[in-house]
């Protein structure tokens, strides 16, 4: 999709979120001097290219308790990251799974996965359960949870 | 923990996470869905927003279809310096967020840049002013999107 001068005007206008009032949309085009009707286009449109992958509530996990937040990274054989992925991604309680580069000699690791729960042990007795249900014994992994929280946001576009 | 969520607003979070109607008026069409009058609908929404339960009501965009970077970074930071060095980090525009984790790699931050080629610039400049190295993780493959909490 290629975009507008004035779609990106639209970005940058709604990425701190939506007006909280009775018509968001027109209110957001009169900042920007588009109609009502070519505001909901064009975010129907960006949706549809995924340019937007999501419109809606974004929330901050820790503050509804999911405070046990570990990212669970797996030193998979190159030949196994697409099976041992897609198998990740499917479980419930995994809200994301990447491959990324391996960073040899200091950081062998090159599958990444989030777990949010709400306490560490539950989360580490989830983590037990899968390496054994899903067979992952053989790869090495590490739980890493987060401590200190110092930025939170989103990425800014202008 | 008290969350103060009734059972509407647990609702409103598992819903609404996944999407939100573009229409004229989204609040009444969303509001209507739950079986809560529009201005109900709004004023838990900023009420939730208020008690930064929500970190935004809005699009989450997908950064590289907008042209920009994206990366996964992290640092191994010697314990005397890590609170220099997380404000040395945490003053880059940049940097979206920021985490501790425990590990010997115990500072992990994701990069957000206006395009691809800032990310190894910005990179570089993180490491001048730390003097600690930047491990650059950008993912090579995506499995599973969404981020989505039952509560």
């Amino acid at each position: 999709m290629v975009l507008s001068e004035q779609d990106y005007q639209l970005i940058a206008e709604i990425q701190g979120g939506l007006p909280l009032t009775s018509h968001p949309y027109a209110e957001i085009g009169e900042r920007i001097g588009l109609d009502e009707q070519r505001v909901i286009e064009r975010i129907e449109a960006m949706q549809a290219s995924g340019v937007i992958k999501r419109l809606g509530i974004v929330v901050r996990h820790h503050e509804l308790g999911y405070t046990a937040n570990a990212m669970v990274v797996w030193d998979v054989p190159d030949d196994r990251v697409d099976e041992v992925g897609e198998k990740l991604g499917a479980l419930d309680c995994i809200t994301l799974c990447y491959q990324r580069p391996r960073r040899l000699p200091d950081w062998p690791y090159n599958l990444f996965c989030m777990i949010h729960g709400q306490e560490r042990e539950k989360v580490l007795a989830y983590i037990d359960k899968l390496v054994n249900s899903e067979g992952l014994n053989t790869i090495p992994h590490k739980v890493l949870f987060s401590g200190r929280r110092f930025k939170q946001r989103g990425a800014r576009y202008q | 923990m008290s969350l103060e969520l009734d059972e509407i607003d647990r609702a409103i979070l598992n819903t609404y996470q996944g999407g939100f109607p573009i229409c004229e008026r989204p609040y009444q069409a969303a509001a209507e869905q739950l079986g809560i009058t529009e201005t109900d609908l709004i004023n838990r929404l900023q009420g939730m927003l208020d008690k930064k339960q929500l970190s935004r009501f809005g699009p989450m965009y997908h950064a590289e279809r907008l042209g920009g970077g994206l990366s996964l970074c992290a640092m191994r930071i010697a314990e005397e310096d890590y609170d220099r060095v997380n404000d040395q980090v945490n003053a880059f525009p940049e940097v979206a967020h920021n985490y501790a984790r425990d590990h010997a790699f115990n500072m992990w931050f994701v990069l957000a840049t206006e395009s691809p080629d800032r990310i190894p610039t910005v990179l570089q400049e993180i490491e001048q002013a730390s003097g600690y190295r930047v491990y650059n993780m950008p993912k090579k493959q995506e499995f599973f999107i969404g981020l989505k909490f039952e509560v």
